[in-house]
């Protein structure tokens, strides 16, 4: 078991789905903490389906409050920045990047590649946890 | 290692966001430091026994001497409400806590914004995510000081406020000697910013 956990661990950074920085949240787990990363992911996904839902709303609104989808923006990229997501981070650079320039067909068709990403992170991770309990 | 045992490294990290303050948290840790968290400015003059406002009703207005003994803060910079750059001001302004190095954390580079973070009196400015390196390098600043201080006293009581502004000082000089040997300019503000920007450029992706 411990070598699929290695193997799915390995996939997840060879494919770009996580950086180096995940590697430092690896570091915090330790004895007296077994579950941080686990931990520290499900916080992430949730405040992270909160922004995404945050921005949903706005975007439906039809009005394009850059301003507001940018400090939105900012936090979704930092916590993903933190946990080392760094293809959903990719995303998240670009999506301010088009608000920036007042590009709403740019935002529109970024936010729908971030969502693709950051649900496909959600899985994979949820996969690596459940191997890494067996 | 050269630990001091007996008083614990308190910190008292404040972020409004859940996320990043069990991060921090675990951070400081696994530093082998105590902390304490709390989600916004406010809440972290509240806790250090800053009153926003003097209420006269409260029976525990005119005390300002909190239970425990915070070695530094650490503080998210974007917070709604009272920013980090506030808190920063407040502490400094206040003659109880001035002494208290306060760290600022922002996930964004802004030079204009590090300037002034520094120029206010913050100890350091760490660029997000903050990472174990950064903390184990700044405690052992903050450490040495004191460590120094106490084996040179054995009996030591109060410290007088003076001492501790000079070590506070000392300790500045030697964060940035071991950041930048080569640098040998005098002025120290400029000295931080120049490390800093330094820093930031190697971590900065």
């Amino acid at each position: 078991m411990q070598r699929q956990v290695a193997l799915i661990k390995q996939s997840l950074f060879d494919q770009g789905y996580l950086d180096e920085q995940f590697m430092e949240l690896e570091e915090l787990q330790d004895d007296a903490n077994p579950n941080f990363v686990e931990e520290v992911a499900t916080l992430y996904f949730k405040d992270s389906a909160r922004l995404i839902n945050n921005i949903d709303q706005a975007l439906e609104r039809g009005s394009f409050d850059f301003n507001r989808l940018d400090s939105y923006m900012h936090q979704f990229k930092g916590s993903s920045t933190s946990i080392g997501a760094s293809k959903v981070k990719t995303e998240c650079t670009m999506f301010r990047e088009y608000c920036r320039a007042g590009n709403a067909e740019g935002c529109l068709r970024t936010f729908k590649q971030l969502k693709k990403e950051h649900a496909t992170l959600r899985k994979k991770l949820e996969q690596y946890f459940q191997a890494s309990k067996r | 290692m050269g630990v001091v045992t007996e008083s614990q490294f308190h910190v008292l990290a404040v972020d409004d966001s859940p996320f990043d303050r069990k991060m921090i948290e675990r951070l400081l840790q696994k530093s082998s430091c105590q902390v304490t968290t709390v989600d916004s400015g406010s809440k972290a003059l509240e806790f250090l026994g800053l009153r926003e406002s003097n209420e006269s009703d409260d029976p525990n207005a005119t005390s300002t001497s909190p239970e425990v003994e915070i070695n530094l803060i650490i503080t998210d910079y974007c917070m709604p409400g009272m920013t980090g750059y506030d808190l920063l001001k407040r502490v400094k302004e206040s003659a109880a806590f001035r002494s208290i190095p306060v760290v600022i954390m922002s996930s964004e580079n802004v030079p204009a914004r590090i300037s002034r973070c520094l120029e206010e009196g913050a100890e350091e400015f760490f660029l997000k995510p903050v990472k174990l390196a950064d903390l184990t390098k700044l405690k052992s600043h903050m450490m040495k000081p004191k460590l120094k201080k106490e084996s040179e006293k054995p009996a030591a009581e109060v410290k007088p406020e003076i001492e501790e502004k000079e070590s506070s000082v000392i300790e500045i000089l030697t964060l940035h000697q071991e950041l930048d040997s080569e640098q040998q300019e005098p002025v120290l503000s400029n000295n931080k910013r120049k490390s800093m920007e330094e820093v930031i450029s190697t971590t900065d992706r």
